[in-house]
């Protein structure tokens, strides 16, 4: 049955796209009821336990979990609607787009939190910071920056130190990266200043969080900007060599969301892994959670919290991201 | 006695007027309220008969103000109104008594002594004679001193004798004045009264003596 | 004498009401379908002002950077369009026709005329939408250039929102309905309360009290009253003149015949034969009993009048009886008859003093009439167990057979025939004890003689 599936797996996947998953992986593969597909850009380490605890729960649902960048996840469900069941993704830009565009079926057993939902489609289940991670050997003697403005100071000082070790998302790839990208240019003009200095020490451009740690623990770069704290802490063997820096001028809150898809076959199964989703991670109720609960709405608010609302939409439109785009790129390529 | 009829009707008027006289008593007619209150200022009766539509207004009217004078003298109403609405109202305004038209005379004649004697205060003149003192009002005879009750048809008959001493009234007659037309006595009837009255007089001097096939008369027989 | 129902057609009250309530109700459902279409009308005007805000602000971004159409669309053109119900939010940007960006499939409709902002409501993927079509010149180094941007949003909020509105309408109009209902009950028993205080005013009034009403009454009522008062004058004026008629009419007839009996009477003493005598006689039996008959007739119609408008008073029988007797006693004088009062000292009973008076004088002269004379005549006055007035003689007495229907009208005792005209004696004298919820009761005494007992039950 295994073999079988993974066989299924590798076949359907191959046909559905060209590009391989990052991950893929099968949970109770022995259950003959629902099968579940979820497409998601949560690191399978991170998104595990929660879908543990459901196939414990029901012990006749299939779960199959397909790990991809943001930006893929919204391509691949734009070309195949009805490959997957569940989408989960931190770019809630992306994901917002995909409701108001029709992909969602709207969830009206859910009760969730409205600052957390849209369009009973779109469930909020974490909230994850935007850091600054640095190595605390490239920050020795002197003081850990704790504002954007601070960090800019510090990269003024010392440009030889940080030369080629500054690393952030390649917005141009990232649908999170993005998402911070532009979220921090309309909070403040310090974004466009750092973003200067990043690109004059030679920045160094990442697809995913993940790979930014990877690359902060080897010292291959000593300050990561925008960088999901979430996978820093998530990291304990990492935790004394790197620290996770919230900025206290403006943090910018990412809300990871999840919305089951309008073209399922298997609505009800679905629905009950979002309610156990909500249930698990959004309120913190589950034990060893890995992802860091929803706040509440007032601690949210005080966390800049990205807002779930059309807005979001507003970066998306092409005329708008091509003139975004290409002032990033004129500001952080200047080789 | 001294009566005034006030009626406006002549012809019962005269009819009545006669009929009271024959029995001894004078009488006044006034034909309206008028010649009422004239009859009234000038002389003094002791009996007024009154009629109740009269032609220059309501007898109750003259009673009202009759009632309101001084005199005392007692009314008899004579109406020929309906009993139940005319009669509580004269009673009310002071009438003696009522007597609904057609009367008998009888009946009339009853009746006025019975307000006289319910009236008499004042001291009428009685009958004296042989050892006989009759108070026609009161209905009271005395016989040597003692006391006799008549009853009220013997009453009548002595009175009838007493006006007319050494008159012959025939049965018939005596018949006529004594009974009233709704009963049909005998006028042998009449034997009987005579004989109780001959009897309540069997002490005095008075005598009832009978003529054969003529009738009876009262003689003093002192 | 019951009075005739009238003929009752449905009721004013309820007229009244239905006429209130059903206005009512039409009232309520125009409030509520006014306050919904201008909610409707509202909330459309809300929306299609938020959509063109939105479309203005992205127009206004709109630009010719190095010849080349930029529009740098504010964040909060589409912040603004948030709702509470996350509507979902279409838009397309068209270059003279040509599309820019957005949503490919939204078409962008020119107003009319061309520039004009132009609003319409139509589907976008499935779901109802409001649209407003905006466009905007700009003029670069070398061209003209039109930017026309198409702009959707679903109306889930909008719909929701008149959901509650109209909820709120409804409930508004069943508020309306049931607080117009209250009042039109209110209104209508006012109203009514007017007529009943009427109603009552005019059945309390005696039977005898015809005077017109002086209490004010409403101006609608005005007409009604004056009517029933013109109706009352009109029947007070016929009354009485009936009264008057009914008087004159037995004087008229009473006087001649008084006149005629004096004179009869006068002739009898003049005339001897017996024949002669006998026939004058019959004609004075003959005067009597018509002028008797007549006015016991008129009592009879008099009494039953009263009967049927029982009036009480409260009168002591004993006195009530002994100033019967006192009058009738010259009669029975003239019978050489005795009338005796017996019984109970004091007996106090409400009624009518007139028709117990005329019930008692018809028992007694029945009596007197029947008596033999030198007999007396009992009348007994009890007032226990209830009231009573037996008078009793000792005449022939009753023919059994004839006791039940003697009381019965125009009924008379066979052993009468010498006696006059008292048909209607017993008869007055029964009318009266029933109208006092008695009953008159007849017997023969066991020692010889008629009993009539007037039952009165107070």
């Amino acid at each position: 049955m295994r073999i079988l599936t993974t066989l299924v797996l590798i076949l359907w996947s191959a046909c559905a796209t060209a590009q391989e998953w990052e991950d893929t992986q099968v949970f109770n593969d022995a259950a003959t009821g629902p099968f579940l597909r979820i497409i998601s850009s949560t690191d399978t380490a991170l998104f595990a336990p929660l879908i543990t605890s459901f196939v414990d729960e029901n012990p006749n649902t299939r779960v199959a979990y397909f790990v991809t960048s943001t930006a893929d996840v919204d391509r691949r469900l734009r070309d195949t609607p009805d490959a997957f069941d569940i989408v989960v993704s931190s770019a809630m830009d992306l994901q917002l787009k995909l409701v108001n565009d029709g992909f969602a079926r709207q969830l009206p057993g859910i009760e969730h939190p409205d600052w957390a939902t849209w369009r009973q489609s779109l469930f909020a289940f974490t909230a994850e910071p935007a850091a600054i991670v640095i190595n605390r050997a490239a920050f020795a003697g002197a003081p850990i920056p704790a504002t954007r403005q601070e960090l800019i100071e510090a990269l003024r000082d010392r440009p030889t130190a940080f030369r080629d070790k500054v690393g952030t998302y390649d917005v141009r790839q990232s649908g999170l990266g993005y998402l911070f990208a532009t979220q921090d240019s309309r909070a403040s003009d310090t974004y466009w200043r750092l973003m200067e200095v990043m690109g004059r020490l030679g920045v160094r451009l990442y697809c995913c969080s993940g790979d930014m740690i990877d690359d902060l623990t080897t010292g291959k770069i000593a300050v990561a900007y925008n960088v999901l704290g979430s996978y820093a802490a998530a990291r304990p063997e990492v935790n004394d060599s790197l620290a996770v820096i919230l900025p206290s001028d403006f943090p910018i809150t990412m809300m990871r969301t999840a919305f089951v898809t309008a073209a399922t076959a298997e609505a009800s199964a679905a629905e009950s892994f979002i309610a156990h989703l909500l249930a698990t991670q959004a309120f913190g109720q589950g034990e060893n959670l890995l992802l860091p609960p929803l706040t509440s709405e007032d601690a949210a608010e005080d966390r800049a919290t990205i807002p779930l609302e059309p807005a979001l939409m507003t970066f998306l439109d092409a005329l708008k991201r091509r003139r975004f785009l290409a002032a990033w790129e004129d500001t952080m390529i200047q080789n | 006695m001294k009566y005034l009829l006030v009626e406006d009707n002549i012809e019962l008027a005269t009819a009545v007027g006669s009929r009271m006289r024959v029995d001894g008593h004078v009488v006044d007619h006034a034909a309206n309220l008028e010649d009422a209150r004239a009859f009234v200022a000038t002389s003094d009766y002791d009996l007024i008969l009154l009629d109740i539509m009269l032609p220059d207004g309501d007898g109750r009217a003259f009673l009202k103000d009759h009632r309101a004078s001084d005199l005392d003298t007692p009314v008899i109403v004579l109406t020929a109104r309906s009993q139940v609405s005319d009669r509580i109202g004269s009673l009310d305004l002071g009438a003696d008594d009522y007597v609904t038209k057609p009367f008998d005379h009888a009946e009339l004649e009853a009746r006025c002594r019975a307000v006289l004697r319910r009236k008499s205060g004042t001291a009428k003149p009685t009958i004296d004679r042989g050892g006989v003192v009759f108070d026609p009002v009161a209905g009271h005879l005395t016989v040597r001193g003692e006391a006799i009750t008549l009853r009220n048809r013997e009453l009548r008959l002595l009175e009838l004798f007493l006006n007319a001493p050494g008159q012959v009234f025939s049965k018939q007659k005596l018949a006529d004045r004594l009974f009233t037309y709704d009963s049909d006595v005998s006028e042998n009837a009449i034997e009987v009264y005579i004989g109780r009255l001959r009897k309540h007089l069997e002490q005095s001097d008075l005598k009832i003596t009978t003529l054969r096939g003529l009738g009876y008369r009262l003689d003093d027989g002192s | 004498m019951m009075a005739a129902s009238p003929t009752v057609s449905g009721s004013l009250r309820d007229r009244l009401m239905i006429t209130l309530i059903g206005g009512a109700a039409v009232l309520a459902l125009l409030l509520f379908f006014a306050v919904r279409s201008y909610a409707v009308q509202v909330a459309q005007q809300g929306q299609d002002s938020i959509l063109a805000a939105s479309v203005t602000a992205m127009l206004d971004a709109a630009a010719i950077r190095d010849g080349e159409v930029e529009i740098d669309i504010p964040y909060a053109a589409f912040s603004m369009l948030s709702t509470p119900s996350d509507d979902r939010v279409f838009y397309a940007i068209y270059q003279d026709g040509a599309f820019l960006s957005g949503y490919n499939d939204l078409a962008y409709e020119a107003g009319k005329p061309l520039g004009v902002r132009s609003f319409q409501s139509g589907d976008v993927r499935g779901a109802a939408v409001r649209q407003v079509n905006a466009s905007r010149t700009l003029i670069g180094a070398n061209r003209r250039t039109e930017i026309q941007i198409a702009l959707a949003q679903t109306q889930d909020a909008q719909s929701q929102t008149l959901d509650r509105i109209a909820r709120n309408a409804a409930f508004l109009g069943v508020g309306f309905f049931a607080l117009t209902g209250l009042l039109s009950l209110w209104a209508s028993s006012v109203t009514m309360g007017q007529l009943n205080r009427l109603t009552t005013s005019v059945t309390r009034r005696g039977p005898q009290d015809l005077s017109p009403f002086q209490k004010p009454v409403p101006q609608e009522m005005a007409p009604l009253v004056q009517s029933l008062n013109s109706l009352m004058g009109r029947l007070d004026q016929s009354l009485s003149q009936s009264e008057d008629f009914i008087a004159e009419a037995a004087h008229r007839v009473r006087t001649p015949l008084a006149t005629v009996r004096s004179y009869a009477e006068a002739t009898l003493q003049r005339v001897k034969r017996e024949e002669n005598r006998e026939a004058m006689r019959s004609m004075v039996r003959a005067i009597d009993e018509s002028s008797r008959a007549a006015g016991q007739l008129l009592d009879h119609a008099m009494i039953t009048f009263r009967a049927d408008h029982l009036e009480r008073e409260t009168l002591d029988l004993r006195a009530l009886v002994e100033d019967l007797v006192l009058r009738l006693t010259p009669i029975a004088d003239m019978r050489d008859l005795s009338l005796a009062v017996a019984g109970d000292a004091d007996v106090p009973f409400a009624g009518d003093a007139i028709l117990i008076q005329n019930a008692v004088r018809n028992m007694i002269d029945n009596a007197i009439k029947y008596a033999p004379p030198d007999s007396t005549v009992t009348i007994t006055v009890n007032a226990a167990p209830k009231p009573v007035i037996v008078v009793e003689d000792e005449g022939p007495g009753f023919n059994t057979d004839e006791i039940a229907t003697l009381a019965g009208r125009f009924q008379r005792g066979s052993n009468a025939a010498d006696s006059i005209g008292s048909g209607l004696g017993l008869t007055i004298a029964q009318d009266v004890a029933t109208a006092h919820g008695g009953h008159l009761h007849l017997s023969n005494r066991p020692e010889g003689g008629a009993c009539v007992s007037l039952q009165l039950s107070s």
